[in-house]
């Protein structure tokens, strides 16, 4: 390096510092977890930018910092100043570094221009071997029945940089195990390092200060504050964060080695937020959701409610069989192949109006554009039904539909969601309309009675469970959960996000998509798009709100349109 | 002859003198506030003009003060760290949670001659801009609290505290906050996190310097009751003056605390550097000697947090000779002046003051085991190191007390010792517990090995009779339940 390289100031905004030897040039400062407002980069921050992982427990990016594990503590360097308070120069040119004679934490000591961090000397390895030993002294070491197995720090950390045998010979300090934290955690507090990210989560991010630690010294306990329940619903996150096993969903506890899960990228459709997740799953089932991180929708998090909404995939009473007016009859299930011919045959003799078409809010981007066009041919009203709930400040959408601005920039609905519904049982009821098309909602429960049912010629329904509305269908389509196929949902915020298949769907029943692409081609006589891609490609040129989007482009945390 | 010198304590144990207001008036109480806050802008050789608080601050500085609570830091740098330009109020914290074993001279002060700090700390206030402060006093000083009440009562009446204190314009509110034992609610971030109602787990520095992120998240100020007490001289005398007391660098008087095996423990105020350690355990004006018949072992010099000193032990030290030269001089322990800079170059530190005299009845493991179990009790339990190791090395203490040491107990305390301090911790709780530990064995070694010699052949001669192999037994620790 040349002197003149290492005097050249960079921009205000950025700072250079080294990290074990490797220049790299990071932002003066990163917005707080919690307020937004600019605070310094961290040493533990630039070595990330650095490539180089300091190991950490208590650190978390999205919390307020600790500072109490102590597993970062890294040496390092300032510039050494002379009297004169100007650099001092090696005889090479480059700056002369006056050591600290104290290690520091990365997780919470800034970085200061020309800063030389040592992440591996044989002093910060020899203090991660000393924390890593008292963290494990009073361990109970039960990793062989312990959920967190596979992905716990203490372990992973424990190889990379423990010594393989420890010292401690006295009674280990026994503490509470199998504590009832709330309705959906259980914790072993022998296992809890203290690293307080649980206590910090829900302080900080959920706004409930539940959780915080009795008694002193290693005798340190946490517990849910007394007399109360861990209950709100973001407890689950603490699950995720919890870098041991000292918390446990009670959901998924003893459920399955974590090892053997498949992990597929997908979207909660529990509300309209949209949170990403990961869903974990094994030989066709589903044994949990996880948030995936994306600062444009829902950082680490997930609520409670939205996380442990996924049973239903595995209920008995799935639809699994297409029906006919034939197969009905018969008593048989029908085929697809028949039954979408009789459909199509049937919508393209339908006269002009004659057909109504409610789509749900949960359906995707994808299947609501097929609809629309399916729609736009036949001359057909079209809505969807809203779905509400409470919100609350931090994720969870009063909108409980997934896709309600898909539904709207589709042009399914209008921006009053089910507000065309009542004139739509007029036109039943006078006879205007004589076929409805029905996806994945329960009309019935939404102002079309069954007496108004009953005077159709034709009910066609899509649904992936039994309703009211299902046992009347002349045609019905057995539906895919979300998990069991591919698609798009647009978020409250106008967030194009899409979503992979996890396991294979149940019985006869197909992606919605892929049906209503063969059912619309029939019917407008255009050949479309038989993969996913391509279907999406197409809507976003067609649709105006989509356009420019691709497919490929959506990457893994989506794309936001303006709404 | 040495002597004591008694500029704080000065009529605390006069007959007659009691705590209240008038008493402290007819001692030429409060003469320092009207001083203090009649002070006129003063301008410089270099055009500015210096305000009153400034002009304190600037005298506080001259005087070379130290705080008097532990670390020995300057008070008047660290009245200049506080961030004035905040927009945010500044607030002082009187440190008067007094708990290091062996200490016991800021009581002296809040039990006898409140007012003096009282005194004290509202020019300290004035000083730095203060509307409202704080004294923290330990929870086990229930006298102490009621007489600061009091004390600060009888202010109010008199307008030394409240709205527009004697006419000056300048106002000022104190409180007292009771802390509910704990030690670790001395360290002053840890004390501001118990003020502010939560568990007093101290800080990481940065960024929780008190200074720019205190109180509320506001800059403020922790001094010990000693060092606030300073002030109102420092005002009264003057800085240059009060400089002159004590030694460079090691200015002032100070209160020592004496205790253990001497013939008369308790409290003297020293000049600083001017009375040896020796001095202060042998002669008849301070300890008294021991106990007659006994030899000198040990001498832990500045609460029992610090490096124990060993009966002979020399060292050498840098001094500065007549001519103005650093040169090293050997240096008996007993002949170290008690002050703060000798005691650092000789390795350990006069921290709060209080000297521990162990003579040659001690059993020197028994003593570290009991100073180990405090700290073990004591550690907050925030950061793994200190939590971790100050409990393990207090089970091994305790094992090694309770006839199950082992010879290598020595090394391996050492071992879990060396992993604690050094900025390896939160707070210099880490040090505090571990130093203790290092010393006692480093320095006594062979009293540590042979304990663990003697409990493994004690073991080995009971299996004998009882037919079996050696085994031990672990006792479940100096405690297994906390509070
Ligand atoms: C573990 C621990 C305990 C402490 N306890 C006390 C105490 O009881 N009283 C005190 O004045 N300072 C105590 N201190 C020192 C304070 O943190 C702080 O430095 C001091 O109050 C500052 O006052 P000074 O500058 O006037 O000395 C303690 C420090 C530590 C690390
Ligand atoms: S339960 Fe887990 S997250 Fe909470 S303090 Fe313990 S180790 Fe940390
Ligand atoms: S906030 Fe909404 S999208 Fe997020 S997890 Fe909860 S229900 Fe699902
Ligand atoms: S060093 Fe000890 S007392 Fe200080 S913060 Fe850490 S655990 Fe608490
Ligand atoms: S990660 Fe830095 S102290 Fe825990």
């Amino acid at each position: 390096m040349t002197p003149s390289q290492t005097i050249a100031a960079p921009p205000p905004d950025k700072i250079k510092v080294k990290v074990d030897g490797r220049e790299v040039e990071v932002p003066r400062t990163v917005p707080d977890p919690i307020t937004g407002k600019p605070i310094p980069t961290t040493m533990i921050q630039a070595c990330a930018a650095a490539n180089v992982d300091v190991p950490h427990y208590c650190y978390h990016p999205k919390l307020p910092v600790a500072g109490n594990c102590r597993m970062c503590l890294v040496e390092f360097g300032t510039p050494a100043l002379g009297p004169d308070r100007r650099l001092v120069m090696n005889p090479d040119g480059t700056p002369k570094m006056a050591k600290s004679p104290r290690p520091a934490i990365a997780c919470a000591t800034p970085i200061s221009p020309g800063m030389e961090i040592y992440t591996s000397t044989p002093a910060v390895k020899q203090m991660r071997e000393g924390v890593l030993e008292f963290l494990l002294i009073n361990h109970p070491l039960d990793c062989p029945i312990c959920d967190e197995a596979g992905e716990c720090k203490l372990q992973e950390y424990s190889v990379e940089y423990g010594k393989a045998e420890s010292r401690f010979i006295e009674p280990k300090v026994h503490k509470p195990k199998a504590v009832d934290l709330g309705p959906r955690i259980v914790l072993d507090d022998e296992r809890c390092i203290l690293c307080t990210r649980c206590i910090r989560f829900t302080r900080d991010i959920a706004g409930d200060d539940a959780l915080g630690i009795v008694n002193r010294g290693s005798y340190s306990t946490l517990t849910a504050y007394p007399g109360r329940q861990f209950d709100n619903n973001y407890t689950l996150n603490t699950v995720d964060i919890c870098p041991v096993g000292a918390l446990t969903s009670k959901d998924f506890r003893f459920q399955m080695r974590v090892w053997f899960l498949k992990e597929t990228r997908s979207i909660c459709t529990s509300c309209a937020t949209g949170c990403n997740i990961t869903v974990g799953s094994r030989e066709g089932r589903i044994y949990r959701y996880e948030p995936r991180e994306n600062d444009a929708v829902n950082a680490c998090w997930m609520c409670d409610y939205g996380r442990l909404n996924y049973k239903w995939i595995h209920r008995e009473d799935r639809l699994t069989q297409v029906q006919s007016p034939k197969s009905r009859v018969q008593g048989r299930p029908a085929t697809w192949a028949g039954a979408l011919a009789e459909i199509s045959e049937l919508l393209a003799r339908a006269p002009q109006g004659s057909v109504a078409i409610i789509a749900s809010a949960r359906q995707t981007n994808e299947e609501l554009y097929l609809l629309k066009k399916l729609a736009d041919k036949l001359g057909a009203a079209t809505d969807s039904i809203p779905r509400s709930g409470e919100g609350d400040r931090l994720l969870l959408n009063a909108d409980r539909n997934p896709n309600a601005q898909g539904a709207r920039l589709t042009g399914i609905c209008s921006a009053d969601m089910g507000g065309r519904i009542a004139e739509m049982a007029r036109a039943i009821e006078k006879g205007a309309v004589r076929t409805l098309v029905v996806f994945g909602e329960d009309v019935v429960k939404h102002g079309l009675g069954a007496g108004l049912l009953g005077k159709l010629e034709t009910l066609i329904v899509s649904d992936i469970l039994p309703n009211e509305t299902t046992k009347l269908a002349h045609y019905l389509l057995p539906g895919c959960a979300h998990v069991e196929k591919r698609g798009t949902f647009t978020n409250a915020k106008g967030r194009v996000q899409k979503f992979m298949k996890a396991i294979e769907p149940r019985g006869d029943a197909r992606p919605e998509w892929e049906f209503l692409h063969e059912l619309v081609s029939r019917v407008t006589g255009q050949q479309g798009d038989a993969n996913l891609e391509g279907l999406f490609n197409r809507m976003a040129k067609e649709v105006p709100a989509f356009n420019g989007l691709a497919w490929a482009g959506l990457g893994n945390t989506g794309v936001t349109v303006s709404l | 002859m040495p002597s004591e010198f008694r500029l704080i304590l000065k009529y605390a144990d006069e007959p007659g003198y009691t705590p209240g207001m008038e008493c402290y008036l007819r001692h030429g109480g409060y003469e320092a506030l009207r001083k203090g806050l009649a002070l006129q802008p003063k301008s410089l050789p270099d055009g500015k003009t210096q305000t009153g608080p400034e002009q304190i601050r600037d005298e506080v500085m001259k005087s070379g003060l130290r705080g008097r609570g532990g670390a020995g830091f300057s008070a008047g740098l660290k009245w200049s760290f506080v961030d004035r330009k905040s927009g945010k109020p500044i607030y002082l914290i009187c440190n008067a949670d007094e708990s290091e074993p062996g200490t016991f001279k800021d009581r002296q002060i809040l039990h006898k001659d409140p007012h003096q700090l009282v005194e004290g700390m509202i020019l300290s206030c004035f000083a730095n801009d203060v509307h409202l402060a704080y004294i923290y006093i330990r929870g086990e000083m229930p006298q102490g609290a009621r007489l600061l009440n009091q004390a600060l009562a009888e202010a109010r009446a008199k307008g030394f505290l409240g709205r527009n204190i004697l006419g000056s314009g300048y106002d000022l509110e104190i409180h007292v906050h009771r802390g509910a034992g704990a030690y670790i609610c001395g360290e002053e971030t840890g004390l501001i996190e118990s003020l502010e109602g939560k568990r007093p787990y101290p800080r990481i520095k940065p960024p929780y310097f008190p200074a720019v992120l205190g109180l509320y998240m506001c800059p403020t100020i922790v001094n010990n009751v000693e060092t606030l007490c300073v002030v109102k001289h420092v005002v009264a005398m003057g800085g240059s003056e009060y400089a002159r007391l004590g030694t460079p660098n090691n200015t002032g008087t100070r209160i020592v605390s004496i205790s253990g095996h001497v013939k008369k423990p308790g409290y003297y105020e020293i000049e600083v550097g001017k009375v040896t350690i020796g001095q202060l355990i042998g002669d008849p004006a301070f300890g008294g000697g021991l106990r007659d018949g006994r030899k000198l072992k040990a001498v832990i010099p500045g609460g029992s947090s610090a490096k124990v000193f060993k009966a002979g032990e020399r060292f050498k030290l840098k001094r500065k000779g007549p001519d103005g030269k650093d040169a090293e001089k050997e240096v008996e322990m007993l002949d170290l002046p008690y002050d703060f800079d000798s005691l650092i170059a000789a390795g350990s530190m006069s921290g709060s003051g209080a000297i521990i005299v162990l003579d040659d009845s001690t059993d020197i493991v028994e003593v570290l085991a009991n100073i180990s179990e405090f700290y073990a009790h004591e550690s907050c339990g925030q950061c793994t190191p200190c939590r971790e190791g100050s409990l393990w090395m207090s089970k091994a203490l305790h094992r090694l007390t309770h006839g199950e040491g082992r010879k290598q107990d020595a090394d391996y305390l050492v071992k879990i010792a060396d992993n604690i301090p050094g900025g390896r911790t939160i707070c210099a709780f880490g040090e505090a517990c571990s130093w203790p530990v290092q010393s006692f064995v480093a320095k006594f070694r062979d009293e540590f090995v042979a304990r663990g010699l003697a409990d493994e052949a004690g073991r080995a001669g009971r299996a004998r009779a009882a037919g079996s192999t050696p085994e031990m037994k672990l006792a479940a620790g100096p405690e297994s339940v906390c509070v």
